[in-house]
């Protein structure tokens, strides 16, 4: 236990979040480990947590017919991947899979949104840690939508 | 102005409206629309000297003139090397050139990355797209003097992994311990095992020092905006930011108003300008 509060208190994610929330989370915590190649969760699963990764690489994929896996992002150590458990119907919206070995604290969703619940302190810093996560894959996703490298601007 | 080392190089011609025929040595596919073209001086002439970040005139015979950034290795100036991409009417005719050809060239135009005036920081280097060719240069210089810098870093965002320029080059760049080399793609499938996304994105792990660094981006407009912000975010501040203008234009010398962006010319006041001499510009729609 020590260990995972240590590790999360270190994680930039967590940065600046009170001693007495982290707390709170690291009961909710546990370690995980994923080989390379394997799948971490599919598109429908039930989202019932989220992952702060230490080392290695995740891709966040979705499966095309016909076309087969298309990657919509990597995940790298440092970062933060999941947050279909926050909102409803907790359901996962792409597969994910590592790519190389990978560790990773895995936060049980059902587990923090009870405690959101309880203590809205905790409810609102995850919210505003979440809020940044989500805006700015909101505008990653633009970006790439734009597809700026390929035409370039002036057609 | 970007730099001190900014002064223009003496050009190929005595008449700088003149383009002179060099001779197409080598033609390397870089990708399925990019090529690098490998070119050799006149007879009668030694070096081709640049500063990195310069650009030169290219003429189709026939078909019209663009300018094209130097991508080559300026502590080798014997070779001069293009790399381009083939887009519309003059860049698709360059593409169809054959080894023995010859091609006009007038150069070296504009200002130049700051190299020099780094030493002592980190460098990132943050580019998208073909905006790694006119950076490539800054990588020779930089290695070619490598005690004086801090960390070295490249950024670079291809649109899919088959667009990722200098395969090759980079591998071997990136088995150095000295120089960090980070890519990213746009787009992929699942053979790709690299990350994707925006390139904006590794800058916020990326291990520079962003209180004693330079920052040179290179790439297309909307890239460079939104790398800037995120370099803000990082605490560089703006007079540690350079930047690569890309205008149309037509003499490349400043007399024709082609390339003009309010009261600057790119082809003779860019195309690298530190982001806090292009700021007011840089963000204006009418511009
Ligand atoms: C200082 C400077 C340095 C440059 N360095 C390089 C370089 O190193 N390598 C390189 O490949 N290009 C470079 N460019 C861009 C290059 O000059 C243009 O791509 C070229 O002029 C296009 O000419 P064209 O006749 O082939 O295309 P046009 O017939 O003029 O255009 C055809 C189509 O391509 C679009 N287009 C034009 N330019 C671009 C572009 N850059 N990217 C995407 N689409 C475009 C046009 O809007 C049009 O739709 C540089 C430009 C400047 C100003
Ligand atoms: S291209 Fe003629 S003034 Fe710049």
């Amino acid at each position: 236990m020590e260990n995972l509060e240590r590790i999360l208190s270190e994680h930039p994610f967590l940065e600046g979040m009170s001693q007495k929330h982290i707390e709170l989370l690291v009961g909710c915590a546990s370690n995980v480990v994923f080989k390379a190649g394997e799948f971490i969760f599919r598109e429908g699963e039930p989202a019932d947590n989220f992952y702060f990764i230490r080392h290695g690489r995740v891709l966040v994929e979705t499966h095309v017919p016909q076309k087969g896996p298309i990657v919509i992002r990597s995940r790298a150590e440092g970062e933060i991947f999941g947050w279909s458990w926050m909102v409803p119907p907790y359901k996962w919206h792409f597969d994910a899979r590592a790519t190389e070995l990978t560790r990773a604290i895995t936060l049980d969703g059902k587990c923090l949104r009870t405690k959101c619940e309880e203590d809205h302190d905790l409810g609102y810093e995850i919210m505003k840690r979440f809020a940044l996560v989500i805006a700015e894959r909101l505008e990653a996703t633009r970006l790439q939508l734009m597809d700026i490298y390929g035409n370039g601007l002036k057609k | 102005m970007a730099s001190k080392s900014e002064k223009l190089i003496e050009v190929v011609s005595d008449d700088p409206m003149l383009a002179r025929p060099f001779t197409i040595r080598r033609v390397i596919k870089e990708s399925h629309d990019t090529f690098s073209m490998e070119l050799e001086k006149p007879s009668g002439r030694k070096d081709f000297n640049f500063l990195p970040g310069q650009f030169n005139m290219l003429y189709v015979y026939g078909i019209g003139e663009v300018p094209i950034s130097i991508s080559g290795d300026p502590t080798m100036p014997r070779t001069l090397v293009h790399t381009t991409r083939a887009v519309g009417t003059v860049t698709k005719a360059m593409w169809n050139l054959k080894v023995g050809e010859s091609i006009g060239v007038r150069g070296p135009y504009g200002t130049a990355w700051p190299a020099a005036e780094s030493e002592g920081s980190d460098v990132v280097l943050i580019t998208g797209g073909i905006g790694l060719a006119p950076l490539r240069p800054v990588i020779y210089y930089l290695l070619a003097n490598r005690g004086k810098y801090g960390k070295i870093v490249l950024l670079y965002g291809a649109r899919t992994p088959e667009d990722i320029l200098y395969v090759k080059q980079l591998e071997k760049w990136r088995a150095r311990f000295d120089l960090e080399i980070h890519l990213t793609v746009d787009r992929a499938t699942g053979a790709w095992h690299g990350n994707v996304g925006v390139v904006t994105q590794l800058i916020k792990r990326s291990p520079f020092d962003p209180l004693n660094c330079v920052a040179m981006v290179c790439g297309p407009e909307v890239m460079m905006r939104f790398t800037v912000m995120e370099l803000e975010k990082r605490g560089v501040t703006e007079d540690r930011i350079y930047i690569s203008m890309e205008r149309n234009m037509k003499c490349g010398i400043g007399l024709c108003g082609h390339c003009q962006l309010g009261s600057s010319f790119v082809c003779k006041d860019g195309p690298v300008y530190r982001f806090t001499d292009i700021k007011d510009k840089f963000t204006k729609r009418e511009m």
